[in-house]
């Protein structure tokens, strides 16, 4: 299977800033790889990089067979991309802001109208058609910005937060299209915040701080590995967190401030293991990608 | 489903992205043409009111036209800067800081080079419509129609290329769009003033009437009164090569700055 992106070292500076600071990066052929990271951890700089509106300073960068910033734009004609700024049309309608993709994106005279029928269709917005992009709702618009970069069918999309700022059912829309698209064969880039997003839609999940990637791999495979399988969750006081915390770290544990709790990881061994002693009352849940992602990077979910 | 990867490296300057960034802005001006018509038709005509017959009646005769002629085909050259060089401003600003449209168009198989192409080709054909406009309004009030006059679309297509590639240069370059004003006052009020269009560059003194002469503008206005009373081919040749040259230099600089803006 080759690879749909494959970064190498890629180094982009800004001043004395290393936004993306010695990137290594592969999103298999057909696979939806997830680009984890807290704000400032260089996402939004590598999806630049991809579509060559930032050039790397150093490093090797491969996007569907076409090496950047050379061959850019050959590969550009071949992925979409949902940006995280609505930039549509606004006084267009809905027909016609992808009318003037399937055009940008060069689909064939006779094939546009049937590619602007089936991006309306997979967004379903058939019946909305003729409306005014201004008119629509957060969600809609969003499916309309997805539609947009699929319109000339591509092989590669790259998504960047996707479902930053909509509400819960709006999401869940979102991701049963996210999952089509990837049932369909289209290798996805999905950089995102939200870890519940991750863990549902990619295969692989590659996990960012400061403009590295310090893991790799697929969402459950990190869980067990980082985080086991149990998490305790203690609520108290301050003072008193800090010594279930240091207590725990004693012992082996690694743990996680969540604001208004301590999380201990990998509980789940202590609990037929008499001789580790007994853990402070608390909540116990099963390790989710967040725990790792704090664990690894040392930083909030921003 | 996936497309098969095109067999040719794509090149520089493509039909195909050219086309595509106009037919986004044709698509668009469906959207506003009707309140870009409206200005670019009342403006001229109240110049034209306003000088042709507020001065008028001091003066009947200009340089051996009637007064109403002379501003009458004066003003095309301010429509087609007025046309030409504030949406070239406004419109890339706007699109580039406040719709982000540019961001979505670089990630479809368009480069810089090809996007202010098309930029400034599509607004230097709507300048070359356009400013027929005070030319047909003066005819109205008595300006007699000319063959040559055919050619005075293509006057404004050239010079409005080279100021609209000057809009979107400025556009690059200014900060915040407060700046445009610095631009407005300082560059293209006097462009406009001293281009012949309301009064003849001969009264002005020596000095002046050299600075004319690199006033693209200036030039625009006699090819157009050339064009409507009769051509000088020696004169008219090396005023279209000065637009041409105008727009050309225009065209690289703002092709350059624009890589700077939009390319980290």
């Amino acid at each position: 299977m080759g690879s749909a992106i494959s970064l190498r070292g890629v180094v982009k500076r800004y001043g004395d800033l290393r936004a993306v600071d010695g990137l290594d990066l592969d999103v298999p052929e057909g696979s939806c790889v997830g680009l984890l990271g807290p704000n400032g951890a260089g996402k939004s700089t590598t999806m630049k990089l991809l579509t060559a509106q930032a050039i790397a300073d150093a490093g090797e960068l491969v996007v569907l067979g076409c090496v950047l910033p050379g061959e850019s734009k050959q590969a550009r004609a071949q992925m979409g991309v949902v940006p995280q700024l609505d930039n549509l049309d606004t006084t267009l309608s809905v027909r016609d802001n992808l009318r003037v993709f399937a055009r940008l994106y060069r689909v064939a005279k006779g094939e546009r109208e049937a590619a602007v029928r089936g991006a309306l269709e997979l967004a379903t917005l058939t019946d909305r058609a003729d409306e005014r992009a201004d008119k629509l709702s957060g969600g809609m618009r969003r499916r309309l910005l997805i539609a947009r970069a699929l319109v000339h069918r591509p092989r590669l999309v790259l998504m960047d937060e996707p479902t930053v700022g909509l509400d819960p059912q709006v999401r869940q829309e979102l991701w049963a299209l996210i999952a089509r698209l990837r049932s369909e064969g289209t290798s996805i880039l999905m950089s995102t915040h939200y870890i519940d997003e991750a863990e549902r839609l990619a295969d692989s999940v590659t996990i960012m701080s400061h403009g590295k990637a310090v893991s790799v791999g697929e969402p459950g495979a990190l869980i067990a590995e980082h985080a086991g399988r149990e998490v305790l969750e203690v609520y108290g006081p301050p003072d008193r967190l800090r010594s279930v915390e240091a207590d725990a770290q004693a012992r082996g544990h690694a743990t996680r401030r969540t604001g208004t709790s301590v999380a201990i990881l990998g509980v789940e061994a202590a609990r037929s293991d008499a001789t580790n002693g007994t853990f402070p009352e608390g909540h116990r849940r099963a390790a989710n990608l967040e725990d790792v992602f704090v664990h690894l990077t040392g930083e909030e979910i921003a | 489903m996936a497309t098969p990867a095109p067999a040719r490296r794509l090149r520089r300057l493509e039909r195909a992205a050219i086309g595509g960034v106009v037919f986004r802005e044709v698509v668009n001006f469906g959207s506003y043409w009707k309140a870009t018509t409206f200005s670019s038709t009342v403006e001229p005509t109240i110049y034209l009111l306003a000088f042709g017959f507020g001065f008028g009646t001091l003066v009947s005769e200009v340089g051996g036209f009637d007064y109403v002629d002379f501003v009458g085909t004066g003003t095309v050259a301010t429509a087609v800067l007025f046309s030409s060089a504030f949406p070239a401003m406004f419109g890339t600003f706007v699109k580039h800081r406040f719709q982000r449209t540019y961001d979505a168009i670089l990630a479809a198989p368009v480069d810089v080079e090809e996007l202010v192409t098309a930029e400034a080709l599509w607004i230097a054909v709507r300048a070359g419509v356009y400013g027929c406009t005070p030319m047909l309004v003066a005819i109205l009030f008595g300006l007699d129609p000319s063959p040559g006059m055919l050619l005075v679309p293509f006057v404004g297509f050239v010079t409005g290329l080279g100021f609209a590639c000057f809009g979107i240069f400025v556009a690059a370059v200014v900060s915040a769009i407060e700046n445009f004003n610095y631009i407005v006052s300082a560059v293209l009020t006097p462009l406009f003033l001293v281009a012949g269009t309301f009064f003849p560059i001969e009264g002005l003194p020596q000095w002046a009437q050299v600075a004319a002469e690199l006033n693209p503008l200036h030039h625009c206005v006699e090819l157009v009164r050339d064009c409507v009373f009769g051509l000088k081919p020696g004169t008219d040749a090396l005023r279209l090569l000065a637009l041409a040259l105008f727009a050309l230099v225009m065209w690289r600089t703002a092709i350059n700055r624009m890589q700077k803006r939009l390319i980290d």
